[in-house]
Formats: structure tokens, C-alpha cells, sequence
């Protein structure tokens, strides 16, 4: 015996018509939920650019940002200046400030530069925008620029506060998918604290920091070694993290050399 | 009798023991090697898939009378994948931190076979209520091995539990490690979850007459 719901016609019908509701669902709901995901993000990004140069409320043993409430406010008063370095076939070829770079975007603010797209365009031949933060605390100026690669399953990426000699002040890693218990922890404490005053030069050449295995200072006391130690069962994603260090802020050197000369 | 009639509470307990989504059914073992190096991703992942298939089994059983046989799978597919996303855009609009840290898990949970397997077999011959309580029913059990497996890797594996060090520094060699004894690194890679399910399933069986086959 056939039943109803067997005949061609009714399951084209019922198809068509399931995509309809379900398109119609979802696309409701992500659009009348896009501002508030939006918003969440760009918090999030000015929670991350804090934490990179120490300002955060970190307990003994876990990874707490500013909260949420608090860190428009924060996120203005330490850093002092969003600079975006133009580059074109890997020479810095323009220097803008925050003002300049608004007047010219739409008003929208150097930290929300999609670094993502960015890399796109360089890719592509097209001129790239590098931002860096500038911020201040306890007199010392931090210099913290957004880096970004890829891990072993999908994206990682981070910030990483520094000094004007390349010395790194202050690490921040995120994930989209990388292992929990392994790669994801990345962005634990233990392994990003490791980074605070490790050297991204060798005697006066970018040398980046690398994730290494066959580390042979696993406390991590020789600062100028350009290494910290890996995480066991996450080689990839430690792989990752190394090429996007030595990769992305290789292309802020020349702007740390005029530093000096100032 | 309260609640739950007798064959509705086997709904619930029947999964938990003697026809275990994981040890027995062998599903969802993907999901299990994936996230269970971690207590606390293992624990995320259980309750989200108690929602995940609570809700679905509902929906499907609602549906079942309408749906066309030959495209049931996909149709099957499609409340899955409704249902991920919308929890997925509301927890990273309301709950952004959580959002965060289930990443990766909500979609994985579209893949896990549990959801899909319970759909075909029971939630298509159902009623709403009854196909409920086996979607809980099923979540449990596997939620309970997924947690049992994560507990071992973890504290094997990483010397801690829900990232807390429970047997001392590893590097500064505090506590148990002061002895000597080290972490498995082993424990922490996918063919060591293989092997903990695989212990799981012998303990069962053997304990279990009705699971003991005769030769």
C-alpha cells in the first residue's frame, strides 16, 4: 500500500517547502542577531589588545580580561594611539595615526582592521594595513600589534604587546578549532605567560620566537634564546603559532628601527 | 505510578546501561576520541548534545507523519543542523565567553551519529513524549561515557582535572611527580580513547549477563 507522503510531487513539495521555513528561520535570526554578535566581537578585540600589554584581571592561574562593562573605558585610556603602517610589497610605504585613518575610513577606529582581509589583499599584490597600538601604563610605552595564521584544524591568532627594543611585554592567542587538551591550549596561561620577556631579535636581527620541542630550557630562564617550549601532542599548532610570530611581526621591524634612531 | 510509566522510565535507564549509545550501539565514537582529552570540553559536549537531541528527537517525531520516506535522511539532517546554528548564533549573541569555549563543539555535533541514529530508529515511530525520553535518555549515556573517558585522559594525560593540577607540578616536581612518576603524554592522543572505550565495554560485558554472547 502507497501512502500519501511516498508520491514525487508531495516530496518536492515538502522540500521546497522545508527550505523555505528553515531559510526563513535562520536568516531572521541571524540578522536580527548580527549587532549584538558584532558588538560582542569588538569588545572582545579590545579586551584581547589589553590583556597583550598586561592590563587585565588575572588571577594566579587563569586568563581574565577586563570586564565587559569596563573596558570601552580602559581600552581609551591605556592605549594612546592606533597607528596603521601601509605596506606595499613589503615596504612600509605610508604611516598613518588614528585621526588620519578615520578621517579616511568612514570613522572607523585602526583596532577594528580585519587582519584577515588584510592578508587577503596582500596576497592579492594589494596594499596591506598593518595596525599597531601604542599604550601607555606605569610610564613604559607597549607597542601591540594583531597576528594571524593558521593552526592545524582552522585560524589562530593573537596580539602580542612588545617593547621598543622588540622585547615581548605581554601574549594573547586564540583558536577557532584546535584540539581541546592539546592545541587549544594555546591560549592558557602557562603556555602565553612563557612569552613575557622573551627577545624577538638576536643581536639586532628579527629573529621571531620559536615553539620548540627539543627546548632545553623548559623553565623558560634564558629570555634571548628566540624560543619557549612546546606543547606536548600539539606540534602543529605550535608550528603555526612560530610562523605567524616570525611571519607577521617581521613586517613591523622597519618601523622598530626608527624608534630607535628618535 | 508516577511520571513515568515503566516502559517510559526504560527509555531513560535502558540507554544508561544495557544498550549504551556508546559501549554497546557503537555511536558516536567519533566525538568521543575527538574532545575527551578534557573534562570540561567533555562535560560541554554532553549537555549540548542533550539539547541538541531532546529537541530534535521532539521535532522529528512531531513531523513524522509528514515526512516523505525518501528524503527522510536529509530532512533528518536539515532539524540537526537548524537546531546547531540557531543555538550557536544565540549563545554568541547572549553568551559570548561560552560561545567561545564550545566552538568547535557545536558543529560537531551535527556529525555525531547518536543524533541521527536516534532519529531513524526511534523518533520516526514515536510519539513526541516518549521520543523525548529516549532523546534524554540517550544523552545520558553517552554523556556519561564521554565523561568517564575524559577523566582518565585528563588526569593521566595532564596530571589535572577541569584544569586544576591534582597531582602536583610537573616541572617544579611537587606532589606526586616528586616521586618520580610522569604524565602520559599518551593519554592525551585519540587511539588511547579507543583503548579506555575499549576497557569500558570489556568491564560492561563482563559484568553484564545479558550482554555475554554465547559461542
Amino acid at each position: 500500500m502507497s501512502k500519501r507522503t511516498d508520491s514525487n510531487l508531495y516530496t518536492m513539495l515538502f522540500a521546497i517547502g522545508m527550505v523555505l521555513v528553515v531559510g526563513t528561520i535562520l536568516a531572521f535570526l541571524a540578522s536580527s542577531l548580527k549587532p549584538t554578535i558584532d558588538e560582542n566581537k569588538r569588545i572582545e578585540k579590545q579586551q584581547n589588545i589589553l590583556y597583550a600589554m598586561g592590563v587585565n584581571e588575572n588571577d594566579e592561574s587563569s586568563a581574565i580580561f577586563v570586564s565587559k562593562d569596563k573596558v570601552g573605558e580602559e581600552f581609551f585610556k591605556y592605549i594612546t594611539e592606533q597607528l596603521v603602517l601601509v605596506v606595499e610589497n613589503g615596504k612600509v610605504v605610508q604611516q598613518q595615526n588614528r585621526e588620519e585613518y578615520m578621517a579616511e575610513n568612514n570613522n572607523q577606529e585602526p583596532y577594528l582592521i580585519d587582519v584577515k582581509k588584510q592578508q587577503t589583499a596582500a596576497k592579492e599584490g594589494k596594499k596591506r594595513k598593518l595596525p599597531l597600538f601604542v599604550g601607555e601604563k606605569d610610564g613604559k610605552t607597549f607597542y601591540i600589534a594583531p597576528i594571524r595564521g593558521k593552526g592545524l584544524w582552522d585560524a589562530v591568532w593573537g596580539y602580542v604587546g612588545m617593547d621598543a627594543n622588540m622585547v615581548v611585554q605581554g601574549a594573547y592567542f586564540d583558536h577557532k578549532g584546535e584540539t581541546a587538551g592539546l592545541g587549544a591550549n594555546i591560549k592558557l596561561r602557562f603556555f602565553m605567560d612563557d612569552f613575557i620577556g622573551e627577545h624577538l631579535k638576536k643581536e639586532g636581527d628579527f629573529k621571531g620566537i620559536t615553539i620548540s620541542k627539543s627546548n632545553n630550557d623548559p623553565k623558560n630562564i634564558d629570555k634571548t634564546d628566540n624560543e619557549v617550549d612546546a606543547i606536548a601532542g600539539a606540534t602543529i599548532t605550535g608550528d603555526g603559532v612560530s610562523a605567524m610570530i616570525k611571519s607577521e611581526l617581521r613586517k613591523y621591524v622597519s618601523f622598530f628601527n626608527t624608534l630607535k634612531t628618535n | 505510578m508516577g511520571l513515568l510509566s515503566k516502559k517510559d522510565a526504560a527509555l531513560i535507564t535502558d540507554p544508561f546501561a544495557d544498550n549504551n549509545p556508546i559501549t554497546i550501539q557503537v555511536l558516536g565514537i567519533c566525538s568521543a576520541l575527538a574532545i575527551t582529552a578534557e573534562l570540561k570540553a567533555s562535560i560541554v559536549m554532553a549537555i549540548s548534545v542533550l539539547f541538541v537531541l531532546g529537541v530534535g528527537n521532539v521535532v522529528i517525531s512531531l513531523m513524522r507523519n509528514i515526512i516523505p520516506s525518501k528524503i527522510r535522511i536529509i530532512v533528518q539532517l536539515i532539524v540537526v543542523a537548524t537546531l546547531v546554528i540557531i543555538v550557536d548564533q544565540v549563545l554568541k549573541a547572549f553568551a559570548y565567553e561560552l560561545s567561545k569555549t564550545l566552538g568547535a563543539f557545536i558543529g560537531l555535533i551535527i556529525t555525531n551519529c547518536i543524533i541521527m541514529g536516534r532519529f531513524e530508529a526511534f523518533a520516526l515511530a514515536n510519539g513526541p513524549w516518549r521520543s523525548f525520553l529516549d532523546g534524554i535518555g540517550n544523552a545520558v549515556g553517552y554523556g556519561v561515557i564521554l565523561i568517564i573517558v575524559a577523566f582518565f585522559r585528563e588526569l593521566l594525560g595532564s596530571g589535572t582535572l577541569l584544569g586544576f593540577p591534582v597531582l602536583g607540578d610537573p616541572i617544579e616536581k611537587t606532589g606526586l611527580y616528586s616521586t618520580g612518576y610522569e604524565n602520559n603524554g599518551f593519554m592525551l592522543l585519540a587511539p588511547m580513547a579507543l583503548i579506555v572505550v575499549g576497557i569500558i565495554i570489556w568491564i560492561q560485558r563482563s559484568r553484564n549477563e545479558a550482554l555475554i554472547e554465547e559461542n
